[in-house]
């Protein structure tokens, strides 16, 4: 795609904002519409989207091949690793509200902030805490096997015939 | 109001779905799934499934297109006689009278209408799906989750929390299997079968 500089430009200006995008809805997907496995293939689109514009060898200096490989067992294990911290902590398997812990809850009032009705969690705790890990784990799976299905595909050579 | 935006995307949709089952031409029948894809994502949407319309917008218009076209581009066209593809190019042409067929889609369809109408209306308070696992997650998820708004993550993340993570490991495994197939072996061993099916570079 070396000869189509608009097309080259506008992904360049695009993907920041698919990234930002990815982001809001990983980690403010406990308050509004998204969660882990829509971030992640978010997350991914864009990702493929710098390959398919960049080629295959630039988007693999982004991510390598290694680092998705061992990225998408890395998210099934923070999950499955929170679900065994619930445990060592005496709790059930993924029973999040073990996971109080009590420290800067809330925001500190040098910061003069409002105190609404509601808690305001500055360092999430008990099930936030929990819901957090756990769609981070989504997140990261996600992303890795949707790029790393994009880098089998497009790794391959036409099969002629 | 909202039917000036419902009636087009449904129309649109189902247009769309009728040139994909028709059109011959691969490429095409591709990008038409692209364009399918991002009408049921404002369909999903306009039905207050914002997360739905995320997943559908970057898998089903996004990443699944760009692999099918990926998988067009890797696979020979056997069929191919000429430059350009025409129907010829594909040869499977029902020989027989499409009456059969037609009378057999035409009796499922009508079953499967007449399946709807069991189905509650739709929005309605007392269908199984407001009524059944009990309003009480709603009313409970609020303090459960200490204030946590979004009850669809609460549910998915927390209560139901065991059955995400064998979703995350579905998908885990969906992608190590396809990475087991379809990876290019860079090493020599064990690479003689994948290389006869991989062929030199067209």
């Amino acid at each position: 795609m070396n000869s189509f500089p608009i097309i080259r430009v506008i992904t360049k200006l695009l993907i920041p904002y698919i990234l930002l995008f990815g982001l809001y809805v990983q980690f403010h997907g406990d308050f509004g519409p998204g969660g882990g496995f829509q971030a992640g293939v978010i997350f991914a689109a864009a990702l493929i989207l710098y390959g398919l514009v960049y080629g295959l060898p630039a988007v693999h200096k982004v991510a390598p091949p290694k680092v998705i490989e061992k990225l998408t067992a890395l998210g099934l294990l923070v999950y499955a690793g929170t679900g065994l911290v619930c445990m060592l902590l005496g709790g059930n398997f993924l029973d999040y509200d073990v996971l109080n812990h009590g420290i800067l809850t809330e925001l500190p009032t040098f910061l003069d902030f409002q105190p609404g009705d509601k808690p305001n969690h500055f360092l999430p705790e008990g099930q936030h805490l929990g819901i957090f890990l756990v769609e981070l784990g989504v997140g990261i799976t996600v992303t890795a096997v949707m790029t790393m299905i994009f880098y089998a595909f497009a790794g391959r050579e036409r099969v002629t015939s | 109001m909202m039917d000036f935006i419902v009636i087009p995307i449904l129309a649109l949709l189902a247009a769309t779905a009728v040139t994909v089952a028709r059109i011959r031409n691969l490429w095409a029948a591709v990008m038409f799934t692209g364009i399918y894809s991002f009408l049921s994502a404002s369909w999903m949407l306009i039905l207050d499934a914002p997360d739905v319309a995320f997943t559908e917008a970057a898998v089903g218009a996004g990443i699944t297109t760009i692999l099918m076209l990926a998988t067009l581009s890797l696979t020979p066209r056997r069929h191919r006689k000429s430059g350009r593809l025409s129907s010829e190019d594909f040869e499977e042409r029902p020989s027989k009278s499409p009456l059969f067929p037609l009378l057999i889609v035409t009796i499922t369809g009508c079953a499967l209408v007449y399946g709807t109408f069991d189905m509650p209306h739709f929005g309605d308070p007392n269908a199984p799906i407001q009524v059944y696992p009990q309003p009480s997650f709603v009313e409970k998820s609020q303090p459960d989750m200490h204030g946590l708004p979004n009850v669809v993550t609460a549910v998915l993340a927390s209560y139901r929390g065991y059955d995400t993570l064998g979703e995350t490991a579905v998908i885990f495994t969906a992608g190590i299997a396809v990475l087991l197939i379809l990876r290019k072996n860079t090493d020599d061993q064990g690479s003689s079968e994948s290389q006869s099916v991989t062929g030199e570079n067209a």
